[in-house]
């Protein structure tokens, strides 16, 4: 059994011009001691379901699942003091902006403590000992005297590396990375994912590593899941991936890359992401797609596991031996 | 003047005194130090490094938003000066926010008209005839030029900058970060747009950027900076191919690389950035170097031609 597994997620939110679909029938699957790489444009829905997951959507969200599952347990019925206990404790996030997401007003020291009070229930003599332990895991020098000092006076790198002391603070089994590099530069990007990925291995934990970056992927991840427009349209190995695509998007998003191009002119996807009023009816991707004909106007089959769960009706990098799920119309 | 290259810097510097407070003493921050480059016509100069080296400094001393506080800065030949309209007109920038950068009050029309109107005495038709000539040409379609800009997004936004920027026919565009706010798929939209009108109008681009994979792709030479100065400068193949400062080494090593198969090497650098208020002696480099010997820690060295590329370092070694 899997430790996370969510299947036709689906978040919608109320806005003053309607219904906006921000998670479109998702399925996300995580097991322990993997990482999973959710790679998608802004707007593609990576964040706002991991969100749903933590439960920390603001009330105008609607979120329907047929399962949430996180470690045996149905986090749909869940009440509010049930899930205070897991989120935090068996399952942690950490975010794009590590200098907004600190408390400014408050100790790094305190701040790593506070989980450690709330979810383990440690007393103070403890919580400094464990703190200072969780501050050496994640690399930050002189640990002793970093406890008294304030967000303010650390740098994106060091904030970032408290965020993942906080994250780790109880032993989570599921770690959630939302864009944890976006913000830093290279050299420090390298070091914090050198970070993680040794921490994960370390603790035999789950990463589920969200990014546009697919540098980043191609270097961390084990497994990835294409999203677009709210939709996973493909998941694949990562090496498999990156060599055969199958979903047109995830093809041309690649040929996209600089450092794949042959000429100066780089293949680029014409069009943008559907917004709230031009979702079309059939495939989202269909009116950028250079292999879309009428029948993708009309409705997408998902093809079968062997070809990556592709939402297409026309699968790209399909060899001979594999065979293709008809297209049906409607 | 045909022998003049169209800008010329030599070691050009801008320094900010910082007052300290109560009881701190004040400081100077060394934000640029004695950057000396030339960019040609139809020429795309790079400028590489992470955030404080002083990349974005230089952008707005070369678009003489502010001026340098030592060494030269020429416009074919003759001193620059926000004061010559010919120089103001010659160089246009591209800022790296398209939120940002254009106001939200006005509409498309008037955002691409007041350079225009600040800078030429075109009649209120010619304006017009010309923004809608460049919004055809960077793929804005006439019906935009009466929107604003929250209704765009950040892909077009970008295009009506570019726009803006090329309103009053420069000859330079300083792009500082252009594409970094921008989706991976209209990244290749606009870098390819900013390519054609490269060669259709021999413009040539100060590409400001952190992004080494796209730096490499539209780049004819680069220059890699650390803490204000120059490490590194040359052809970008060369530079790319062959890094020889330890500071570029580990930058192009920690730069991820959309290829799973491929082996890692990793030069994983320690610590951070130093303050720029208070850098390290000898080489601002020296802490975090892996090559670092004594007199890296005693000198700083100068920027100096070797074989290919100009270098600041005593102690290479090829990758």
């Amino acid at each position: 059994m899997a430790l996370l597994d969510i299947s036709n997620l689906t978040v919608e939110f109320q806005t003053a011009s309607g219904m906006f679909r921000a998670v479109d029938n998702t399925d996300i699957r995580c097991d322990r001691g993997e990482i999973l790489s959710i790679v998608g444009e802004s707007g593609s829905g990576k964040s706002v379901s991991m969100l749903a997951l933590m439960g920390l959507l603001p009330w105008t969200a609607n979120i329907s699942a047929d399962k949430i599952e996180f470690d045996g347990r149905d986090m749909r019925s869940i009440d509010k003091n049930a899930r205070r206990k897991i989120v935090g404790k068996d399952m942690a996030m950490i975010f794009q902006e590590p200098m907004s997401s600190l408390n400014p007003c408050f100790t790094v020291g305190f701040q790593i403590g506070e989980v450690l009070k709330f979810h383990l229930g440690l007393d103070r003599a403890t919580r400094r000992k464990r703190t200072i332990e969780l501050l050496e895991q994640v690399g930050i020098p002189a640990p002793e005297s970093r406890l008294s000092v304030f967000p303010h006076q650390l740098s994106g790198g060091m904030s970032q590396r408290v965020m993942i002391a906080m994250a780790l603070a109880a032993d989570p089994k599921l770690l959630i990375a939302d864009e944890p590099t976006t913000a830093l530069d290279v050299t420090i990007q390298a070091q914090i994912l050198e970070l993680l990925v040794g921490l994960q291995k370390d603790k035999d934990m789950a990463l589920i590593l969200i990014t546009h970056d697919m540098g980043v992927v191609a270097e961390t991840a084990e497994r990835v899941q294409v999203q677009y427009a709210g939709q996973k349209v493909e998941e694949q190995a990562v090496g498999n991936l990156f060599d055969k695509p199958h979903h047109p998007y995830t093809s041309a998003l690649l040929s996209a890359l600089p450092e794949r191009a042959t000429g100066r002119e780089l293949p680029s996807i014409p069009g943008v992401v559907p917004g709230q009023f031009d979702r079309p009816p059939g495939c989202l991707f269909a009116p950028r797609c250079s292999f879309a004909q009428d029948v993708c106007n009309k409705g997408v089959v998902r093809q079968d596991e062997a070809l990556g769960a592709t939402l297409c009706n026309f699968p790209v990098n399909v060899g001979k031996a594999d065979t293709v799920k008809p297209a049906e119309a409607g | 003047m045909t022998a003049s290259p169209l800008i010329s810097a030599s070691n050009l510097g801008r320094f900010y005194s910082v007052s300290g407070g109560m009881f701190a003493p004040s400081g100077t921050v060394k934000a640029l130090d004695g950057a000396s480059f030339t960019l040609e016509e139809g020429k795309t100069l790079a400028v590489v490094g992470e955030s404080g080296c002083g990349k974005s400094t230089l952008a707005r001393l070369v678009s003489l938003i502010e001026e340098p506080t030592a060494g030269e800065l020429l416009f074919e030949g003759e001193p620059a000066s926000a004061q010559v309209p010919e120089h103001r007109k010659l160089v246009q920038i591209v800022f790296q926010n398209p939120y940002g950068s254009l106001n939200p009050r006005h509409k498309i029309g008037t955002i691409l008209e007041e350079p225009l109107r600040l800078n030429s005495d075109l009649s209120r038709a010619e304006c017009r005839k010309r923004a809608d000539e460049i919004m055809e040409r960077v793929g804005l379609r006439p019906e935009h030029y009466d929107r604003y800009p929250h209704m765009f997004s950040g892909g077009q936004r970008q295009r009506i900058a570019i726009a803006r920027a090329l309103m009053v026919n420069p000859r330079v565009l300083v792009l500082d970060e252009p594409v970094s706010a921008l989706d991976l798929s209209i990244q290749a939209q606009v870098l390819n747009i900013l390519a054609e009108l490269q060669e259709e109008f021999n413009l040539a681009y100060l590409f400001i950027s952190h992004d080494l994979s796209v730096v490499k792709h539209i780049s004819d030479e680069v220059m890699v900076m650390y803490l204000g100065k120059v490490v590194e400068a040359g052809a970008a193949k060369t530079v790319f191919d062959n890094p020889k400062h330890p500071y570029t080494q580990a930058l192009l090593s920690a730069t991820p690389v959309a290829d799973p198969h491929r082996k890692k090497k990793r030069i994983m650098l320690q610590g951070e950035l130093p303050s720029p208020l208070n850098p390290p002696a000898g080489c601002a480099f020296n802490p975090r170097c892996r090559n670092a010997i004594e007199k890296c820690r005693a000198e700083a060295p100068a920027l100096v031609f070797d074989e290919k590329t100009e270098l600041a370092c005593f102690n290479p070694t090829p990758l």
